[in-house]
């Protein structure tokens, strides 16, 4: 059969208006279902007929899903459907969560976060050019992983937590997400459950065609957020080959509790380096105790890099996490 | 006196439309009855078609019919490219149409086509073709051999051997030329410098791909398309049907954007030209972003070499080039320009220029803003800095003492320039930048950022001439300027009619432009190409313009009494020198001509137009008072505008990013005709070169021939974010003497200049450390910063 691109194959489209009636049609509709927030990850597989669901569940009409508001013990909670912009401006995440603001407001372009949503951002799937072109690899049910042989092209991809797949995690906002511990609130017609930000993005190993561990069925509805630590010093940086409309080569996200020009406690998070935003516990415990200087950053770069493998193509991974690592310490603010 | 419009800013007469969104692009056409084409493509870089089975498809409810390849007067064979192929040379290449009422079915209807391919061997770079044993792109060959037919070229391995990984091999070349002897310029010379370069090819992106809808009337193909130009379209048109260009009409009034790969058409036109005929229904086939990037055409990349010997003076005594040409499937020129351009900017006292033109399996290339001329000026520019430094000569000053001056001269031909004020409009660049002060902070460190100060000379020829002109006063009084050339949306269509304009003394609200419809009487235009436009077509609406001085002149005389020299010509009037009363307006001045006909309302026409034009004419006979003439001004040389930029930046030494912080550009290119519309083409040219060296790129997988930069995202052509807000630009403004406005053209040569700039301040920051290619991705830089294994190989291509 030929190849047929950039044309939407027609969809059956359900509006719900409830988050009970969402769920209630994705479970109905199960793997054929497919749930739209704000399009932009889905469209470029529809547009591609690699997915190609039956019936497509658009969440616009959702309100409850949507917009910010204080949540318990001083956190904040975010509704999926909120818009990246809105994340981004929301004077509560700017005074109080700047880390998120920065990551969410350096999402693609500005058109993009007037319509990508922040439960997209968190969603999204991978960005792998060879699965997104539709070849058979695991991630996409085949039994080869064509981004890993002597001559793929393989710049963007994994240098640590592969197994089979390489592919990385695209998202800006997720590394923010876990550096501020936050919780990621799954609707299903069973009731809510929490995740941890930490433990819902899983890795191959867990799941090859998953990025996170949402099943057909499971809606992602809100992120909770706790109340930051008092005083707390944050870095983000998205390293990216155009200022506009691109996807991060390597991005860090940085949280530390300072006392007394020591670090008490830190969450320190890559992105783009595995298929999944890492947390560096091993660099966190060994900086506590420690002055967010050059020195401090130097070797917790060296910690952070260990054990990375590198592919053809994607050893300056290793030298931009190291210093990467080495600014969200020595520069955050 | 009407004031003279040349040199003053206007808003030309599509621009309202462009903005409001008024402005109707071919897939924005319907037609009584239209449906819809789509594309089957290749899924392999070279194969060969067994067997087709359309069964399921053409029992498909709304599919009207299927195109292929066989059926089109233009068939794909040797060098040749048709719009369909049972023998796809990349992938991607479209192989057959289905037409059907609407897309959706159309597209169901080619998925549920059976292929039967077979895989042919497939090369992707040129110098593996180069082997000995190595694939051919074509069954036929791996080179042009003229005339459409192939040859082939192998080298020894030996020769692979003795180059080793990291310089370029260099076995027998398929070009050759050279000036003077290269063994002395490196004799005489006190400085050599050689660096193996490369090069990236490039996609076009143009915002509008080429959807292009046709449809037949009373034999006559209409057809709505993308194009640069519009009279030199309509045979192209032809072609591709099978029909003579009369029974065309080609309709283009706006252009999404060309850049050289819409010049003249394209192939496709030819599916919904014939594929309309064949059903008996309007044809619309609407490409997409995902077949631009195939079918849109690309710049050809360079795996280069070069040695350049210079005096203790700065003064360049050799310069030898080596330039293996990566031409896509059909071929490309630029590798024959590139050595033409490198002489433009150094003049150099000896060069050999060599150079093989290999066929590969990857989309097909075409001339994209300064073809040839934009790589070799990024490719030598650096070159010529690590001389500089060596030689401990400024930047600057070794381009100006190299640069041509008024007695320079052009190519292995060594013809004369027309005019060159390129040391003007360095010096003008310099002080606009202000590169005295800046060059003193090449280097400086501020935190993890270092501070480069870069600059690139780009010249590129900018001229033509021997085109024609058609005015057209009628009786409401207005000139009509008949516009052959395309509206490709750099304003030539508006700046061109200035001449016009002036030479009447007629001021700009009473000139209305006739444009992008074939049916509407156009003259012969040049192919809007080779920034020949604003300087063939001021000369052309020039000569226009006194031919149809000289007609109100002679009408008024005949009409009024006296001599032609009597009178005068102002403000829409002919009248008696010192007596404006005793004359006529424009509106009577075209009552009467029509009234009086022969040569006055486009009975007579002078002998030497182009037939394109003298059909036109007649056209137009009797509709007012007509003027027609041939641009027969003379010459004199090569017509060439040079652009410098000037580039400061910042390299953040712990990541590899690089942030442009102040550019500034000056240009030599004539009498500015629109000052508005000259810095907006020299920004965009310079920030489109910015765009390859900083990040463009064009990845393949090498295993399976299979391009993944199909989308804007994965190609990333720059953005606005990636250059200054407030570049800044200057103009020499020196007349050219050859050519009666003194205009010459400015689409090109902006992009080597922003291209060279950019290298040229990196590796500054680098302290002067040549990575020689481009793009010069942040992966690159920061490998190299890190002593880190270089993430591709030196000759590696498209990555």
């Amino acid at each position: 059969m030929a190849v047929m691109r950039d044309m939407i194959p027609p969809f059956e489209l359900y509006q719900p208006t409830e988050v009970d009636d969402a769920v209630r049609l994705m479970r109905q509709h199960g793997d054929k279902g497919w749930v739209l927030a704000g399009g932009l990850d889905t469209f470029d597989w529809f547009k591609d007929r690699i997915k190609r669901p039956e019936a497509v569940i658009d969440l616009v009409g959702v309100e409850e899903l949507r917009g910010i508001s204080d949540g318990a013990d001083g956190g904040l909670d975010i509704g999926a459907m909120t818009s990246l912009t809105d994340v981004a401006e929301n004077a509560d995440v700017m005074n109080r969560y700047p880390l998120l603001a920065e990551a969410a407001g350096l999402v693609a372009t500005p058109q993009i976060r007037n319509q990508g949503t922040l439960g997209g951002n968190i969603v999204q799937d991978t960005r792998c050019w060879y699965y997104r072109s539709g070849w058979p690899c695991y991630r996409a049910g085949g039994n080869v992983c064509y981004a890993a042989t002597s001559q793929s092209m393989n710049r963007e991809h994994c240098i640590m937590g592969a197994s089979r797949c390489v592919a990385v995690s695209p998202s800006d906002t997720a590394p923010a997400l876990v550096a501020l511990d936050a919780e990621m609130v799954v609707a299903s017609t069973s009731g809510e459950r929490t995740w941890a930000a930490a433990d819902f993005f899983i890795g191959p190993d867990i799941d090859i065609e998953r990025m996170t561990v949402l099943k057909p069925g499971d809606l992602l509805a809100r992120i909770v957020l706790p109340a930051p630590w008092e005083g707390a010093r944050w870095y983000f940086e998205k390293v990216r080959d155009r200022k506009a409309w691109d996807f991060s080569l390597v991005s860090v996200a940085s949280s530390l509790r300072v006392e007394a020009g020591m670090i008490q406690d830190a969450r320190i998070v890559v992105n783009s380096v595995a298929p999944y935003p890492v947390r560096l516990r091993a660099v966190e415990s060994a900086i506590r105790g420690r002055a967010p200087s050059e020195e401090t950053g130097q070797m917790a770069g060296e910690i952070a890099v260990e054990g990375a493998r590198t592919l053809r193509h994607n050893d300056y991974k290793v030298a931009l996490m190291r210093n990467l690592v080495k600014r969200s310490i020595r520069d955050a603010a | 006196m009407a004031e003279n419009v040349i040199g003053t800013d206007i808003s030309p007469p599509d621009l309202r439309a462009k903005i409001t969104g008024r402005a109707r692009y071919a897939e924005d056409f319907r037609a009584e009855g239209m449906v819809f084409a789509k594309l089957l493509l290749s899924p392999m870089p070279h194969a060969r078609v067994r067997s087709v089975d359309t069964s399921a498809a053409e029992a498909m409810e709304g599919v009207l019919g299927i195109l292929r390849a066989d059926e089109l007067p233009v068939q794909s064979e040797g060098l040749r490219e048709g719009a369909l192929t049972d023998e796809p040379k990349y992938e991607g290449e479209p192989v057959l149409a289905v037409a059907a009422v609407d897309e959706t079915t159309a597209a169901a209807a080619v998925e549920a086509i059976r292929v039967d391919f077979e895989q042919l061997p497939f090369v992707l770079d040129p110098l593996e073709s180069l082997r000995e044993g190595g694939p051919d792109a074509h069954v036929g060959g791996n080179i042009s051999a003229g005339r459409g037919e192939f040859g082939s070229l192998k080298w020894p391995a030996s020769v692979f051997e003795e180059a080793g990984a990291d310089k370029l091999p260099m076995g027998e070349a398929a070009a050759e030329w050279t000036i003077g002897d290269i063994e002395t310029g490196f004799d005489e010379a006190d400085v050599v410098v050689e660096e193996t370069i490369v090069h990236q090819s490039v996609t076009h992106h143009p915002m509008e791909p080429r959807s292009c809808m046709a449809y037949w009337q009373n034999g006559k193909l209409f057809l709505h398309g993308s194009t640069q130009s519009t009279e030199r379209t309509r045979g192209g048109v032809a072609g591709l049907a099978g029909v003579e260009p009369e029974d065309v009409v080609f309709i283009g009034e706006y252009c999404g954007g060309g850049f050289g790969s819409k010049i003249s058409g394209s192939p496709i036109m030819a599916v919904p030209a014939v594929l309309s005929r064949k059903i008996g229904r309007p044809v619309m086939l609407r490409i997409t972003r995902y077949e631009e990037n195939y079918i849109g055409r690309a710049r050809a990349g360079f795996q280069g070499w070069a040695k350049m010997g210079f005096r203790a003076d700065g003064r360049m005594t050799a310069l030898d080039l080596y330039l293996v040409q990566d031409s896509g499937p059909f071929g490309a020129s630029d590798l024959f320009t590139a050595g033409t351009v490198a002489t433009a900017s150094y003049q150099p006292e000896n060069m050999r220029f060599r150079g093989a033109a290999i066929l590969t399996n990857t989309p097909p290339r075409s001339a994209q803003r300064a073809p040839g001329g934009a790589q070799i000026v990024a490719m030598l520019e650096p070159l010529v800095d690590k001389a500089a430094r060596e030689l401990d000569v400024d930047r600057l000053e070794i381009r100006k003492i190299n640069a041509p001056g008024h007695d320079g001269w052009l190519g292995a031909r060594q013809t004369p320039f027309t005019s060159a004020y390129v040391r003007e409009a360095l010096d003008l660049g310099g002080e606009l930048f202000n590169w005295e002060e800046k060059k003193q902070l090449s280097g400086q460190r501020n935190g993890t950022k270092v501070t480069g100060v870069g600059m690139g000379l780009s010249p590129f020829t900018a001229g033509s001439a021997g085109r024609d002109g058609l005015l057209v006063i009628r009786p409401d009084g207005k000139l009509y300027v008949h516009q052959g050339i395309g509206n490709l949306g750099t304003h030539s269509i508006a700046d061109t009619a200035r001449p016009a304009a002036d030479v009447l003394d007629l001021s700009w609200d009473q000139v209305v432009i006739v444009w992008g419809d074939t049916s509407k009487h156009l003259p012969f235009s040049t192919v809007q190409a080779g920034s020949q436009t604003t300087h063939a077509h001021t000369r052309a609406n020039h000569a226009a313009g006194t031919a149809m001085l000289g007609l109100l002149q002679e009408l008024a005389a005949r009409e009024l009494g006296g001599s032609p020299t009597d009178y005068r010509v102002a403000d829409g009037r002919v009248f008696r020198a010192g007596n404006r009363a005793a004359g006529m307006n424009f509106a009577e001045a075209a009552r009467r001509a029509i009234a009086t006909g022969g040569k006055f309302s486009g009975g007579v026409v002078p002998e030497d137009l182009n037939d394109a034009t003298k059909a036109a004419v007649a056209g137009l006979a009797g509709e007012g008072l007509i003027a027609a003439a041939r641009d027969n001004y003379s010459r004199g040389g090569s017509v060439y505008t040079w652009v410098a930029t000037f580039a400061q930046i910042e390299l953040d030494v712990e990541t590899g990013e690089v942030e442009i912080i102040d550019l500034a550009s000056t240009t030599d290119c004539g009498t500015v005709m629109h000052p508005r519309s000259l810095a907006a083409q020299t920004n965009g040219g310079v920030f489109q070169g910015i765009g390859m060296a900083k990040g463009q790129r064009w990845v393949f997988d090498p295993k399976w021939g299979i391009p993944f930069t199909k989308r804007f995202y994965t190609a990333r052509p720059p953005g606005i974010l990636d250059v200054p807000l407030s570049p800044r630009f200057a103009a020499v403004d020196e007349p050219d003497p050859r050519t009666p406005v003194g205009a010459k053209g400015i689409g090109e040569p902006p992009v080597g200049a922003g291209e060279a700039a950019y290298v040229c301040a990196v590796a500054d920051a680098m302290g002067g450390l040549c990575l020689c290619r481009t793009p010069l991705t942040a992966d690159m830089i920061l490998a190299e910063l890190e002593g880190r294994p270089r993430p591709y190989g030196l000759l590696e291509t498209h990555v």
